[in-house]
């Protein structure tokens, strides 16, 4: 059965990982390649890579940090950030990465999920997608709009006409983040999940709002995720991936069984 | 010792693989120039993309005849994901872009389309189960994760051709066997210890052979 994967997300900045509010106060939090290859040995089952960084000598450092990445990690490696074209996505792919995220750009220019998806298949093609919900609206028919640069400027596009757009034009998965409940550690939308995942026929990672382990298995369960993305509750270390795996396999939830860096001894018989 | 060739057909994983390759021990040269493939003594065909574009890019770099040689001379081979895909008769993926396009038919079937009422493509860990011992699968329990990312699967002609299998929906066929020539749906270099072992594994039925 296809396991629920866990997600942890690295906010990189000029090749460092940094952690902060709502994009302010940030603060260093290492280095990526070490967070990295940490999650990795802790059952990790992808790793996301966003790049926060506005100098074009910071773009250079996050393909060295791919680079090293995939020197020494071996699960999927995904980057999104200020990606706005297919050769630059090329030179991701060539240092190690396995998806590219797109945001801001794909809501510009929608035919660059085409183009990606067309060059490098539709599995290497996240689409990302921040949603804020609409006040006033009917509590049976709520409704979301689409937010772009990193949640500061709405765009006046509906959620799901947006994810059913993306799904059309190709791209392989949504990673949908709700910037109402992203932060509080309240738990997720789990409506908006809900409403998304019905509306589209790809994989939906589901991002903000994750406090408690329950909140994971609600994301998974009741809204329908294929996964989950996390980033305040590991980094912060509330909950290890290993405690995340067994509650949710507790529950009954398919999982990957943590693998430790012993468990398969490459040098026998050899 | 035998060289191994990745052969370069000209998708982003190569470097994946060759790492992956690398730290299970085994070592890897990546070339798409057809002499050194027909000098190889054994072949990782990797692939990810589109099928028609993929046999564009072989054809383009003559690759067809020295894979298809490495193949019928019983040479360790290892297809992965579109690189297996591609050893097949055809795909239902040819269909979709109105051309017909024939594989390297060199195990009888095609790769067809998930049913419309999952969701495609299939991405993430999913379990890898043997049909039967193979050396392949060495040392893993036989219910290990892999790392997938695919929205065609194989449907070989023969069972005899079926070596694992996995349950997504439906049970498809997630490797295959025709002698030398072993072929994975799953990406190995990607799914963290069992792939490194199965890529190890890979490794010793080069060197046993």
């Amino acid at each position: 059965m296809l396991a629920k994967r866990i997600i942890p997300c690295l906010d990189v900045r000029d090749g460092r990982v940094v952690k902060g509010t709502r994009f302010i106060n940030l603060k260093d939090a290492g280095d990526p390649v070490e967070r990295a290859s940490f999650y990795n040995k802790e059952g990790a089952d992808e790793i996301v890579f966003l790049d926060i960084t506005a100098s074009v000598e910071g773009r250079r450092a996050i393909l060295d940090v791919i680079r090293k990445t995939a020197e020494v990690v071996f699960i999927p490696l995904t980057v999104g950030g200020g990606i706005d074209n297919t050769d630059f996505m090329q030179e991701l792919l060539q240092c190690g990465a396995d998806k590219i995220s797109l945001n801001t750009a794909a809501l510009k220019n929608p035919s660059l999920i085409r183009s990606g998806a067309d060059r490098f298949g539709s599995q290497c093609i996240v689409t990302a997608v921040d949603a804020c919900r609409l006040k006033d609206q009917p509590a049976d028919k709520p409704r979301w709009e689409v937010y772009s640069h990193g949640g500061r400027q709405p765009t006046g596009r509906d959620v799901l006409e947006w994810v059913m757009e993306a799904e059309q034009l190709g791209a392989g998965e949504i990673l949908l983040t709700s910037m109402d409940a992203d932060g509080t550690q309240d738990g997720y939308d789990i409506e908006l999940l809900a409403a998304v995942t019905t509306s589209v026929n790809i994989p939906v990672i589901a991002s903000g709002g994750a406090g408690k382990l329950e909140h994971l298995y609600e994301a998974l369960t009741r809204g329908g995720a294929h996964a989950v993305l996390a980033a305040s509750i590991l980094h912060y270390g509330t909950f290890s991936i290993t405690e995340i795996k067994k509650y949710l396999s507790s529950k009954g939830l398919p999982v990957r069984p943590i693998a430790g860096k012993d468990d398969y001894d490459l040098r026998e018989e050899f | 010792m035998k060289k191994l060739i990745i052969v370069d057909s000209g998708c982003a994983n190569l470097n994946s693989i060759y790492k992956a390759s690398r730290a299970a021990g085994l070592n890897p040269f990546i070339s798409d120039d057809s002499r050194e493939i027909y000098d190889a003594g054994a072949i990782i065909f990797p692939g990810v993309g589109s099928f028609d574009h993929a046999i564009e890019v072989i054809k383009q770099k003559e690759l067809i005849e020295p894979l298809c040689k490495a193949i019928k001379d019983d040479k360790p081979f290892l297809g992965i994901c579109l690189g297996m895909q591609l050893l097949f008769s055809g795909s239902e993926e040819s269909l979709v872009s109105n051309i017909k396009i024939k594989g390297l038919e060199l195990i009888a079937g095609k790769a067809v389309r998930f049913p419309n009422n999952l969701p495609v493509p299939h991405v993430g860990w999913n379990q890898v189960e043997p049909v039967y011992n193979h050396p392949l699968f060495a040392g893993l329990t036989g219910s290990e994760y892999f790392y997938f990312t695919h929205s065609y699967y194989v449907s070989p002609a023969s069972d005899y051709n079926v070596l694992a299998k996995t349950e997504y929906g439906l049970t498809f066929t997630s490797a295959v066997v025709k002698d030398s020539l072993i072929g994975v749906q799953f990406h190995p270099e990607k799914s963290g210890p069992a792939g490194l072992r199965l890529l190890a594994n890979f490794g010793k039925i080069i060197a046993d052979q």
